[in-house]
C-alpha cells in the first residue's frame, strides 16, 4: 500500500520524500489542477528539481491535470499532459474526457489515474474510464466502507483512497456550491471558496467570516475560526443556526487502515497541496509510521495516541472523523 | 425552440405525482423527463409504475425520457440502474458515467444529463461516438462557455449532431453527497431516515444568519435557494439552445411554461424579483441581471 504526499512546493515535495512518503502529487502553475492557488504549485524549474529529487531516491510524481479543459483554450491542458510527459513525471491523474483521450493517444505509455473529480463511484463508471488505459482511480470520498470493500472486489483497476486532511463532503467533480456564490468553481478555475472572496470583519456580535459578502460564519470569542469554506458555515435551517452541511473537520482513517490493507487498496492518499511543508511533513512522517507499524503487526495494529494528537492539531476545527467511510456520519 | 418537463427532484407522493403528469400530458411542452435521479431509497413509483405514465404521456405525442440516479453507491442501485437503462421503451437520460457506460455497451443512444461532467467540444465528440443525442449542460455553464463549445464543436465538424438543452426554470441541482442533509436536519441517521425528505415537496430552505436564502436540501442533494429564471434571456439563446428545460417544484411550472411560450412568441421582457440567471451571465450563480 503506497503513501501518496500532497505537494504545493518543492520544499513541500522535499519534506514528504524525506519523510517517506512513496509517491508524491502536485499541480502546474496554473488552472488545470483542482488546487490553484496563489503562489502554490510548480514551474517547469522547480518541477523539474521535484521529479529529479524524487527519482534520486526512488519515488515517484503524480501530476494532476484535474480541472475541466475549457471549450477556447483546450490546448492548455493539452500542453500540460505533453508537459507531464515530457518532464519525466511518472503519472498523469485526470478527470476530463478530453485530458484522458488526449494523454491515451498521444502519450499511451504515460500512466494514468482517475481523479477523484471525475466522480467514479460505481464499477460501471470505472468501466466507462477503462476506455483510456487507467490503470488506477482515486474514489470519490463519498463512499462506506463497505461500499468500497465491494468496489475491490468487483474491478480490476487499482483503487486509491483518501486516508487524511480536509473533507469534501459532496462527490467531488459534482459540486457547483462555490460557483453559485462566487462565480468561480473546482471544476472551471480549480478552486472552491476561492480566497479573493474571503473576507473577515470583527463585529459586535463577533468576527464574522464572509464569502463574496456572504455571511457564511459568525464566531463568538474564544470559537476557533476558520476558513470560510462554504459548504463549513452555520446556516439558518427554520429558525436553527446549525452546520446544515458540515461542520469544519478533517478526515482522518487511521482506525482504517489494517482494513483498508486488508481489501487491497492500492494507495492512501493524503490531501492538502494548499497546506504548508510543515503539514506535508508532519503528516507524512505520522503515516508512514502508521502503515509500518500495520505491515509489521498486521493483527495487532493500534492507533497509537501520539499520531491521533499530531493529525488532530493539523486538522480543520481540530476535529477529525471517518466521514463516509462509517455509515453514521451519513 | 422546444421546451422540456424535467423529472421531479423533490419526493413527492404517488398520487400528488400521478395528478402533476395529468396536467403535463395537457400542457403544450414537447419532452418530458420522468423518474428518480436523487435517492435510490424513493419509491412511491416504481420502474414499471414510471413505465405507465411516460405510456400515457407518449400517447398525448410527448417525447418521453426516464432519468437515472445522479450518484451510484450501493450494488442495489447500480442493479437498478441497469433496469431502468434497459427498459427497452423509454429513451434515458444519463446521470452518471456508468449509465453512460451501460447504454452504450448496449448500443441504447441516450441523453447526457446535467449531472455529467461536459465542459467541452471533446468531451461531446467521445460522447457522440458512444451514442449520445442530446446534452443538457452543466447548470454552471455560461452563455460564452456554451458558444465556446459549439464554436469547436463546428471545428470537429461535429455541430450538426449537438441538441442542446439548458436549464430556463427550476432549482439547480448544485451538488450532491454521501449524507443526506435532510435526514440530519431532523437528527435522523440516512439508514432510518423515514423517508422524511416526502415531507419537504419544495425542499427545506438553508439560509444565512443574515436572512439571504442561499441553499435548498433536497435528501442527499443540494440545490440553489433561488429559482433560476431565464425567461428574459430566451433571445440570447437563438442558435445555441434547442430546448428549455422547466424544472418542477410546483404547480406554478405551468403558468411560467406558458410565459416563456408567450415570451418566445411576442418578445417581452417579464419583471421579474427574488429569482436568479447569474451562470447564464458568466457570474455568480445567486445573482440576477
Amino acid at each position: 500500500m503506497e503513501l501518496l504526499s500532497p505537494a504545493g512546493s518543492l520544499p513541500a515535495l522535499k519534506a514528504a520524500v524525506d519523510e517517506g512518503a512513496d509517491a508524491i502529487y502536485l499541480g502546474l502553475k496554473d488552472d488545470t489542477n483542482a488546487r490553484h492557488f496563489a503562489g502554490l504549485n510548480f514551474t517547469d524549474k522547480t518541477m523539474a528539481q521535484g521529479v529529479n529529487y524524487a527519482h534520486d531516491r526512488n519515488r515517484r510524481v503524480h501530476v494532476a491535470v484535474n480541472t475541466f479543459a475549457h471549450p477556447d483554450r483546450s490546448q492548455a491542458w493539452f500542453d500540460a499532459v505533453k508537459k507531464t510527459h515530457d518532464m519525466g513525471a511518472d503519472v498523469l491523474i485526470a478527470s476530463n474526457i478530453a485530458v484522458l483521450e488526449y494523454a491515451a493517444t498521444h502519450y499511451p505509455e504515460l500512466e494514468l489515474h482517475l481523479s477523484v473529480q471525475a466522480a467514479a463511484t460505481n464499477v460501471a463508471a470505472i468501466n466507462f474510464f477503462k476506455q483510456f488505459g487507467i490503470s488506477r482511480v482515486v474514489l470519490p470520498r463519498v463512499l462506506s466502507y463497505q461500499q468500497v470493500a465491494n468496489l475491490a472486489q468487483d474491478t480490476d483497476i487499482e483503487l486509491e483512497v483518501f486516508a487524511f486532511g480536509s473533507l469534501c463532503i459532496m462527490a467531488e467533480g459534482r459540486c457547483y456550491l462555490s460557483s453559485y456564490m462566487t462565480g468561480e468553481s473546482p471544476n472551471t478555475v480549480g478552486a472552491c471558496s476561492p480566497a479573493k472572496f474571503v473576507r473577515w470583519q470583527e463585529t459586535d456580535q463577533g468576527l464574522e467570516s464572509r464569502l463574496n459578502d456572504v455571511l457564511i460564519d459568525r464566531f463568538a470569542e474564544g470559537e476557533n475560526a476558520g476558513y470560510p469554506t462554504l459548504c463549513k458555515g452555520r446556516f439558518n435551517v427554520e429558525g436553527e443556526v446549525t452546520h446544515a452541511l458540515e461542520e469544519p473537520t478533517s478526515l482522518n482513517t487511521l482506525s482504517l487502515l489494517p482494513q483498508l490493507n486488508n481489501i487491497g487498496i492500492s494507495a492512501l492518499k493524503i490531501e492538502g497541496r494548499q497546506r504548508s511543508p510543515a503539514y506535508t511533513r508532519q503528516v507524512t512522517k505520522t503515516w508512514r509510521k502508521a502503515i509500518d507499524a500495520m505491515k509489521s503487526h498486521p493483527d495487532s495494529f493500534q492507533v497509537q495516541k501520539e499520531w491521533d494528537q499530531c493529525l488532530s492539531a493539523l486538522s480543520e476545527g481540530s476535529q477529525t472523523t471517518l466521514g463516509a467511510y462509517e455509515r453514521t456520519w451519513q | 425552440m422546444e421546451f422540456s418537463m424535467g423529472n421531479i427532484q423533490f419526493y413527492w407522493d404517488k398520487d400528488t405525482t400521478c395528478d402533476f403528469y395529468q396536467r403535463v400530458a395537457d400542457s403544450s411542452v414537447d419532452h418530458v423527463y420522468l423518474g428518480e435521479s436523487v435517492c435510490s431509497k424513493r419509491r412511491e413509483l416504481r420502474l414499471e409504475d414510471w413505465l405507465e405514465v411516460g405510456r400515457e404521456l407518449t400517447k398525448k405525442g410527448k417525447s418521453v425520457v426516464l432519468s437515472s440516479l445522479a450518484l451510484l453507491e450501493a450494488k442495489s442501485e447500480l442493479a437498478t440502474l441497469k433496469k431502468v437503462c434497459l427498459n427497452g421503451e423509454l429513451k434515458v437520460e444519463a446521470n452518471d458515467f456508468g449509465a453512460v457506460e451501460i447504454l452504450s455497451e448496449a448500443k441504447i443512444p441516450f441523453i447526457a444529463g446535467a449531472a455529467l461532467n461536459i465542459y467541452n467540444q471533446h468531451d461531446l465528440k467521445v460522447l457522440l461516438d458512444r451514442g449520445m443525442q442530446r446534452w443538457v449542460i452543466p447548470v454552471e455553464l455560461s452563455k460564452d462557455w456554451l458558444m465556446n463549445v459549439l464554436t469547436g464543436c463546428e471545428e470537429l465538424g461535429i455541430r450538426e449532431q449537438i441538441e442542446t438543452e439548458v436549464y430556463g426554470y427550476g432549482y439547480l441541482p448544485l451538488a450532491y453527497s454521501a449524507r443526506c442533509f435532510t435526514a440530519r436536519s431532523e437528527d435522523r441517521p440516512k439508514d432510518q431516515c423515514g423517508l422524511c425528505c416526502i415531507k419537504y415537496p419544495e425542499g427545506r430552505k438553508i439560509d444565512s444568519q443574515e436572512g439571504l436564502e442561499l441553499f435548498l436540501m433536497n435528501g442527499i442533494q443540494t440545490m440553489s435557494g433561488s429559482i433560476q429564471n431565464l425567461i428574459n434571456d430566451l433571445p440570447s439563446m437563438a442558435g445555441l439552445v434547442d430546448i428549455v428545460r422547466m424544472s418542477p417544484h410546483s404547480l406554478e411550472v405551468f403558468d411560467w411554461l406558458d410565459k416563456f411560450q408567450q415570451a418566445l412568441l411576442d418578445n417581452t421582457r417579464i419583471p421579474l424579483q427574488g429569482y436568479c440567471n447569474g451562470y447564464w451571465h458568466k457570474i455568480e450563480g445567486m445573482k440576477s441581471i
